[in-house]
């Protein structure tokens, strides 16, 4: 890209570790994220999945919006616009929550690292400049900063995870507990290491300058090199994460500022996060919504379901019937689990049918020409795949 | 009254697993096993410290999936991880790389031949229609041809009615495809030497076959019909080596309220009245049970374990006879580094899969000849994978294992019985093989388990030291497996059972033998079935 470029304008971001990951990126197959160029998959996704579960992968979360909100105000702030009490988040802790409207609709999901009494970085999949200006309006000490364009994020997953960051030199990584953050001398600045993730497994995420980016990169595969490090990209994120039972936005749920139709998008209870709502917390975007809907039941509930067969419920109605008698929700997001060797999905399900039988009308093309196939799916509680070694402290090295 | 209602002689993967569905429906089960680990010819064993072999079998892609989901292996710690593909090496310099990217693989197989990168769409269209068709038997039992008991009737009315769906002209090529050699099936398709070579290894793998061998063209549909997660042909590295499927069954039978016994070697089954009713071990315990069910091949079974003034007429002799022919033998090899191969790009992603040291259809065929004659060949066809450069837990971080699994290695040598010093002298021939394709490699050895037939017969127990337990050619294949007319899993003596790869359907690290002969046992027992039928989904 250079000034004379007159398609400038409109070419995609590249992001701080574009160069390493374009050199991986032998299957030319790159998406977009928040005007990013992003990788679908670098070399092959089934690969790449298996380098999540197996050894250990990096996935480029540059593009992820960046918030970081100081000052005396900034946890009363916070605490006005998610629906978690913030006040409880230690330093150095993170905790993931959700933000929504008056009416109750989650905006977007993410986490929030508490760096100091007084500040904060939000993390999040979708721009939130305007809500956050909006959700600051009134608080005196309070400055949101949009740090995603010159914070380098790149989260590294996997059994074999741990073990690299400790041959890089982190010492004492392993005593990181789930959501913990450590900091640690590199290059010199400070690389800031959370042990956080979207896989379900163990995992960190390394947060650095944008200008030490390749550093940290080049450092992080040389260590790594002897334990299966490879970047994975969109299609293998997307398999961990719904084994791990995560929600994706524009999947999963719809962001409330960007539906068309009444009530199309969802509530923390819908999503079956009701656990991350502290009604004990006297005022808070959305508390009264949520606490009316508490009281009556959400409508819909996003539920994981195991289906039989084989054939993945990419985009299918769901019934109460064989026959089709009744449609009572549909899936939102399905895929043929390799780990746990299960055919799964999510569905947002109409509540008053969740203790009924549930039946998915499944197509599947064989030589191009559709088959129907109707499903029976049974009920899900928790994580399909949840290994222990996620929640291990200190965590083997693989 | 029995202390037991099954006892299950072999642990390994099919005893396991016929034992978990006979826990599963509520019997008491028992699993005796001589070893003092389970497993079979499904296990990892540290020989080395540091470093976990998969002694035996190495690699996995017959593994029925709706078992693994049944049983809910993977909370016992399974997870099989594909590999991308295989490079085989030819005589000389050449190369054919197997790469997963349809791109990519039609790329280089132009390189090879235009002809053969056009031929392999038909190659690959047919073999999965033909393992479409093979697919579907292997979770069930094979009918009874001269019965006319109505379940056999139906069984042969849904084969017939699959068939029939697939076109005339299909059965003909099934009698064909059973029938000829693998190197008359791949004529008809390819023209490239090295790229018939490559399709044809996989049709002497484990059988007393060559190339040139009529019934070979089968052998090659059993090894390339698995999958992994619905990718035919793939093929999968259990995590912490094939140890990890048997410990997961292990796992799971236990979970059902299973008792394992090793070092428990059975002298003898006994048999009272005509009916199996226990089995003595060689301390001298005796263990009575309900019935018995028999891991071990087919010879062992009957000529081995059981007295033959037992056995009702002629079964002694079909046992003896019984074609159970060690072909192949084992090279386990600790590296200090990974291996550099020649003729090969430094590609991550190609330079530590799978290597099929396949030579051409003449070497192979050379090699056949060397076991015919009672030698191991000095040109050997190898087929070798890097486990530890997919799987962090089989070896320290920087350090590597190689499988090498070798064909042609003769039970019986024609200069006299295995000995140590042979037993090295064929290691020796591997290495050197391995050395002309990879300078140096002799330099990274660190440890080295070498296994003739003679090996793996007195540890494993498999007769000759044949992986397959029995060899896997029309005549002792579906409903003539191990005999015609004990294809259903019950035995001539009352009570008996068969569950291991002797049974349909054969060879490989599937579960299905016993699962299938689980299921058949459980209707025998008038008790509900607890073994899923399969998810393949071209129903």
């Amino acid at each position: 890209m250079n000034a004379t470029d007159p398609y400038a304008g409109e070419r995609l971001l590249l992001s701080p570790f574009h160069p390493r990951q374009q050199a991986y990126n032998l299957r030319d197959a790159w998406g977009a994220w928040n005007g990013y160029k992003f990788a679908d998959h670098y070399y092959d996704a089934e690969y790449e999945y298996f380098c999540i579960r197996n050894q250990c992968g990096t996935y480029d979360i540059c593009p992820m919006q960046k918030y970081e909100i100081r000052g005396r105000d900034a946890a009363a702030m916070l605490n006005r616009m998610v629906t978690r009490d913030v006040s409880r988040i230690g330093i150095d802790r993170v905790a993931y929550t959700v933000w929504c409207t008056d009416e109750g609709r989650v905006i977007d999901d993410g986490t929030i690292f508490r760096l100091a009494e007084d500040r904060f970085m939000l993390n999040c999949g979708s721009p939130c400049t305007a809500w956050l200006r909006q959700s600051a309006y009134g608080f005196a000490d309070v400055e949101v900063r949009d740090v995603s364009d010159s914070l380098a994020g790149l989260s590294l997953q996997g059994p074999t995870s741990c073990a690299v960051l400790k041959r890089m030199g982190l010492t004492g990584i392993e005593q990181a507990k789930p959501f913990e953050i450590r900091h640690f001398p590199f290059a010199g600045t400070t690389l800031r290491v959370s042990r956080t993730g979207f896989t379900g497994d163990l995992g960190y995420e390394l947060w650095i300058a944008r200008e030490q980016a390749l550093e940290l990169w080049d450092a992080l595969y040389a260590a790594g090199a002897d334990y299966g490090i490879q970047p994975y990209g969109e299609a293998a994120t997307n398999m961990a994460r719904l084994e791990a039972g995560f929600i994706m936005p524009f999947m999963d749920f719809t962001e409330a500022f960007k539906t068309v139709r009444f009530e199309h998008d969802q509530t923390p209870f819908e999503l079956g996060l009701g656990w991350l709502v502290d009604f004990d917390m006297p005022h808070f975007s959305g508390r009264a919504a949520l606490l009316e809907e508490r009281r009556r039941g959400p409508a819909w509930t996003l539920a994981r379901l195991d289906i039989e067969g084989n054939w993945p419920a990419d985009g299918s109605i769901v019934y109460d019937s064989e026959a089709c008698r009744k449609d009572i929700g549909y899936v939102t997001s399905a895929m043929w689990s390799p780990a746990v060797k299960a055919n799964i999905a999510l569905a947002m399900l109409r509540s008053e049918h969740l203790r009924g039988p549930i039946w998915v009308e499944i197509y599947k093309s064989k030589d191009l020409r559709p088959y129907r196939r109707m499903a029976r799916a049974s009920l899900r509680k928790g994580p399909f795949w949840a290994p222990p070694r996620a929640r291990q402290t200190p965590p083997s090295d693989h | 009254m029995s202390a037991y209602d099954a006892i299950v002689i072999g642990a390994g993967h099919n005893g396991l697993t016929n034992a978990a569905y006979l826990a599963k429906a509520g019997l008491r089960v028992l699993v005796v096993e001589k070893n003092d680990y389970v497993g079979g010819a499904a296990v990892s064993r540290e020989l080395h410290a540091g470093w976990t072999y998969s002694n035996c079998s190495y690699v996995c892609s017959m593994m029925r999936q709706a078992i693994h989901r049944d049983l809910d292996l993977g909370r016992h710690g399974l997870l099989l991880v594909p590999y991308l593909g295989t490079v085989n090496f030819g005589d000389g310099d050449e190369r054919l790389i197997a790469y997963h990217d349809p791109q990519a693989s039609y790329l280089e197989l132009k390189r090879h031949s235009r002809h053969d990168a056009d031929a392999m769409f038909r190659f690959q269209a047919d073999l999965t229609r033909y393992s479409n068709f093979i697919r579907k038997t292997l979770l069930r039992t094979p009918p009874e041809p001269t019965s006319f008991r109505p379940r056999d009737i139906r069984e042969f009315l849904y084969l017939g009615r699959q068939l029939w769906a697939m076109g005339e002209r299909e059965i003909y090529e099934y009698v064909r495809f059973f029938t000829i050699s693998a190197a008359d099936f791949l004529e008809d398709y390819f023209e490239n030497d090295l790229v018939k070579a490559a399709m044809a290894s996989p049709g002497i793998i484990g059988t007393a076959l060559g190339v040139e061998s009529p019934g070979s063209a089968y052998i090659l549909l059993h090894h390339v019909m698995g999958d992994v997660d619905g990718n035919i042909g793939a093929w999968g590295l259990a995590r912490g080596g094939m140890g990890a499927i048997s410990k997961a069954l292990a796992a799971a039978f236990q979970g059902f309220g299973g008792e394992i016994r090793t070092e428990a070697p059975v002298a003898r089954i006994l048999v009272e009245r005509g009916r199996a009713t226990g089995v003595v071990l060689e301390n001298g315990d005796e263990l009575r049970a309900g019935i018995v069910v028999s891991n071990l091949d087919a010879r062992r079974t009957f000529t081995k374990i059981i007295d033959r003034a037992d056995l009702p007429d002629g079964i002694y002799e079909k046992a003896r006879n019984f074609r159970i022919r060690g072909s192949s033998g084992k090279v386990n090899i600790a590296l200090s580094g990974l291996p550099k191969f020649t003729g090969l790009p430094a590609n991550r992603y190609v330079d530590r899969g799978g290597q099929a040291f396949t030579g051409s259809l003449r070497t192979m065929e050379r090699a056949y000849d060397c076991w015919k004659r009672g030698t191991w060949s000095e040109d050997p066809f190898i087929e070798s994978v890097i486990p530890s450069a997919w799987d962090p837990t089989v070896a320290p971080p920087g350090q590597h294992w190689m499988s090498n699994f070798i064909q042609y290695c003769p039970p019986e040598l024609a200069s006299g019985p295995w000995t140590p010093e042979k037993r090295d002298a064929f290691g020796e021939s591997v290495i050197a093989k391995l050395e002309r394709y990879s300078p140096g490699f002799r330099d990274l050895i660190v440890h080295m388990e070498v296994r003739t037939p003679h090996e793996i017969e007195n540890e494993i127990g498999l007769t000759g030291g044949n992986i397959f337990q029995g060899e896997l050619t029309i005549d002792q294949l579906f409903f003539n497996r191990p005999f015609p007319g004990y294809a259903q899993y019950r035995m001539p003596l009352k009570n008996l059972y068969m569950c291991g790869s002797s049974t349909h359907p054969g060879g490989g690290v599937s579960s299905a033998c016993g699962a299938n002969a689980a299921r058949e046992i459980l209707k025998d027992l008038r008790r509900p079935n607890t073994v899923p039928a399969d998810d393949f989904d071209d129903e």
